[in-house]
């Protein structure tokens, strides 16, 4: 029954999927403390406008993905300038009022998720005001790889290409750049940072635009395989959820490693038992890591760590 | 850091704010017409509730738009017996909780002459008790798994045996007897799997095998190794939802070329106008009406396809399901004339005479020729047609002729005006093959 092949390009379909929906929200969440329950809706504008650069401006199909990333990755600073840090407001507020109106939503993890699942319900039904309940889609390119019996879609499997190239690059801009290092420290302590000269303000809303512009490459990337309609960002929600919360506080080994496991799982499970069977495998494993790893996978290879150098 | 440790009970009263905030946002995009005046002789109060935001958006608006064009037209032409029609619309977002709450409030505090509501068999049922309960005549108008027979309600939409019906035995005899089924994993799709197993044992075809997909899911590569390893010379597809249409594009691109046979694909979303060429190339959907459909009353001048877009210029499509509300909202109008009242259980008496469109006095249903309410099952003999899509997603019609619905009146014994029930019939009952 189970081909090996099928098996693998599944499980490359699976990690691909997983890696691309959490990975935004991973380096959000993962950096910034705030949970972006407008994620989904990310993932919507990136998929939008790539959409519409194709259909209505005629780009090519490449110029348009990275079009939707940027765009995206503007509005996320847009957002984190407005609702997040609130400095734009602010700087208003001062100047009318003497006092800031908007406290901050970093490391508030229950506070962020109020304001950002509200900016989620507006993005959606703004979505659906004015391109209506779904806009004309563009056909998925590359063709089909033919293998005995089976065939598969080329694309998908340039998708987990694009997938590991984004974790590379994701790893080597926050451990082998001053950037990289600068948000890290202000990570860590941002008192000392802003001390050592680190603008940790400018640090935050890079970091946000970044987080949003990898949701909404995600969604161009996905805009010639799903459903163009304003609900599209929900069907990447539970996926990137458990695969954060099963990577744990490393953000980029977390992605990636609870990309391995769950779409292993994943690929497995529907391959053998069917879609239904899968999801529920999934979720179960999610179950499973959460009870015995509450730290995820990389809280518990650091606690493994810890615990070697403590016996030497 | 302070702030970075979140007590449980901070947590829980942030997501139930987020809720409520969720909930009150909700309702503040409600987009009604109501007319809220006490009702007075001389009008009558039609209930119209349809999904024009949520999973269902898509097909769901093309029905409120078709109710309000026959409510329209009928108020310009007189009205009802001389009654102008008042309308009680609400969005229900797709939420069966939503329609459950404004069921009641159309029937409780509107006072609605008569209802239209739901998309989903899963809403359908969700609402069905209190229809019940209240007594309150209730036109379901979606496409669908068949076999309810209830005194209140006139599902008027084409059934599984109806639709299947038509396009099943064309396949196989055009393609050969092997079928792979694909369905969406709840009521409708269950039902509608069981009847493709009873019609292929009717015309000597087989059934491979049969996936059921939840709803959310838009990731179909498994899916199409499956049946390429089952190497069926058909599929049927009862996929449903803005989430399933992702296995059209997906099985084009993996190359997977196909003949597939349809309820649910083309007639209702319109994905041989959303999605590229070739996605939906030799998809054979047995309906009761697409926008294509070839009949004087629909495409010619003046017929129903240009009044629709008179009214809605921006609209995308006009869906199979726009055309039963808005037939079913003539026969409402020819049942209140011939019983002369608006009385619910009078007007029930006289859409179970067996109302019928396309005679003289009342107009052809655009779907075609005349079609007849049976009154002892609270169906439809449909004009039903097979439409296919080619290469260029043109739409063609293969073949098309009447079909009764037969599972209930001659299978499942329904006969309402003598004994009125409030059951929904399955195939499992009746067929070995179902099981």
């Amino acid at each position: 029954m189970v081909n090996g092949i099928n098996l693998a390009l599944q499980f490359l379909d699976s990690f691909a999927f997983i890696v691309l929906a959490a990975a935004g929200l991973a380096i959000i969440f993962g950096i910034m403390g705030v949970i972006n329950l407008a994620h989904g809706e990310f993932i919507l504008i990136g998929a939008y406008t790539a959409t519409l650069a194709v259909t209505q401006l005629g780009l090519p199909l490449v110029v348009a993905m990275l079009v939707g990333g940027l765009v995206t990755g503007l509005f996320g600073i847009l957002t984190e300038r407005v609702i997040i840090s609130g400095a734009w407001p602010n700087y208003i507020s001062q100047r009318t009022l003497g006092r800031d109106v908007i406290e901050p939503l970093y490391n508030r993890l229950a506070d962020s998720m109020v304001a950002t699942f509200g900016l989620s319900l507006i993005l959606t039904q703004g979505a659906r005001i004015r391109f209506g309940n779904s806009i004309d889609q563009i056909a998925t390119p590359f063709g089909a790889i033919s293998y005995g019996e089976f065939s598969y879609s080329t694309y998908r499997i340039v998708l987990a290409g694009v997938s590991i190239g984004l974790l590379v690059a994701t790893y080597y801009l926050f451990t082998r750049t001053e950037f990289g290092m600068r948000a890290r420290a202000t990570i860590q302590d941002k008192e000392t940072a802003q001390a050592m000269g680190v603008n940790t303000d400018r640090m935050y809303m890079l970091t946000f635009g970044i987080g949003s512009a990898l949701a909404g490459l995600t969604g161009a990337l996905f805009a010639p395989v799903i459903s163009m309609q304003p609900t599209l960002g929900d069907q990447f929600l539970v996926e990137a959820f458990v695969a954060v919360v099963v990577g744990g506080p490393s953000v980029v080994l977390g992605t990636a490693l609870s990309g391995g496991v769950l779409g292993a799982i994943l690929a497995t499970f529907s391959n053998l038992y069917g879609t239904f069977i899968g999801r529920i495998a999934l979720l179960v494993a999610a179950l499973i890591a959460l009870r015995f790893l509450p730290d995820g996978i990389t809280g518990f290879i650091e606690q493994l760590r810890k615990r070697r150098q403590e016996s030497e | 850091m302070t702030r970075s440790s979140v007590s449980r009970r901070q947590f829980l009263g942030a997501s139930g704010a987020a809720l409520v905030t969720g909930l009150a946002g909700c309702s503040a995009g409600e987009g009604g017409t109501s007319t809220d005046t006490a009702s007075s002789t001389d009008t009558l109060k039609i209930g119209v509730l349809e999904d024009q935001s949520g999973n269902f958006a898509l097909v769901g608006d093309p029905k409120a738009k078709a109710s309000m064009l026959a409510i329209e037209e009928i108020n310009a032409n007189g009205g009802i017996d001389g009654k102008q029609i008042e309308t009680f619309q609400r969005d229900p977002q797709s939420d069966n909780q939503r329609y459950q709450e404004l069921t009641r409030t159309a029937i409780n505090e509107e006072n609605v002459d008569a209802l239209w509501a739901g998309y989903s068999s899963a809403t359908r049922e969700a609402i069905r008790p209190i229809i019940d309960r209240n007594e309150q005549l209730y036109f379901y108008t979606t496409q669908y798994e068949g076999g309810v027979c209830d005194e209140f309600t006139f599902a008027v939409g084409p059934t599984a045996r109806q639709q299947l019906g038509i396009v099943l035995p064309y396949l196989v005899e055009e393609f050969g007897p092997d079928i792979y089924t694909i369905a969406a994993d709840y009521n409708f799709g269950q039902l509608s799997a069981d009847w493709v197993k009873v019609l292929a044992n009717e015309n000597d075809a087989n059934v491979l095998g049969e996936e059921f997909i939840p709803l959310s899911e838009s990731s179909f590569g498994s899916t199409i190794n499956r049946i390429q390893e089952a190497d069926p010379d058909f599929v049927m597809s009862m996929l449903v939802g803005a989430n399933h249409t992702s296995f059209y594009e997906q099985k084009a691109s993996a190359g997977l070329d196909i003949p597939i046979g349809t309820s649910t694909a083309m007639a209702q979303g319109y994905e041989h106008r959303r999605l590229d060429a070739p996605a939906m190339a030799n998809i054979y959907a047995g309906v009761n009406y697409m926008e294509e459909v070839p009949t004087e009353s629909n495409t010619g001048d003046g017929g129903f396809v240009d009044r629709y877009f008179e009214m809605y210029p921006d609209a995308p499509y006009l869906n199979e399901e726009a055309e039963t509300n808005y037939f079913s909202t003539y026969m409402y109008k020819k049942a209140v004339e011939q019983a002369g009242t608006t009385e619910q259980p009078e007007v029930i008496d006289a859409l179970e005479s067996g109302i019928e469109l396309g005679t003289e006095e009342a107009p052809e249903a655009p779907e075609g020729e005349t079609i007849k309410l049976d009154g002892a099952t609270h169906h439809v003999d449909h004009h039903m047609w097979i439409m296919r899509a080619d290469e260029e997603h043109n739409v063609e019609a293969v073949e098309n002729h009447q079909i009764p619905e037969t599972f209930l009146s001659e299978t499942a014994g329904c006969n309402l005006p003598e004994n009125p029930e409030q059951t929904q019939y399955t195939p499992v009952d009746y067929y070995e093959e179902a099981e």
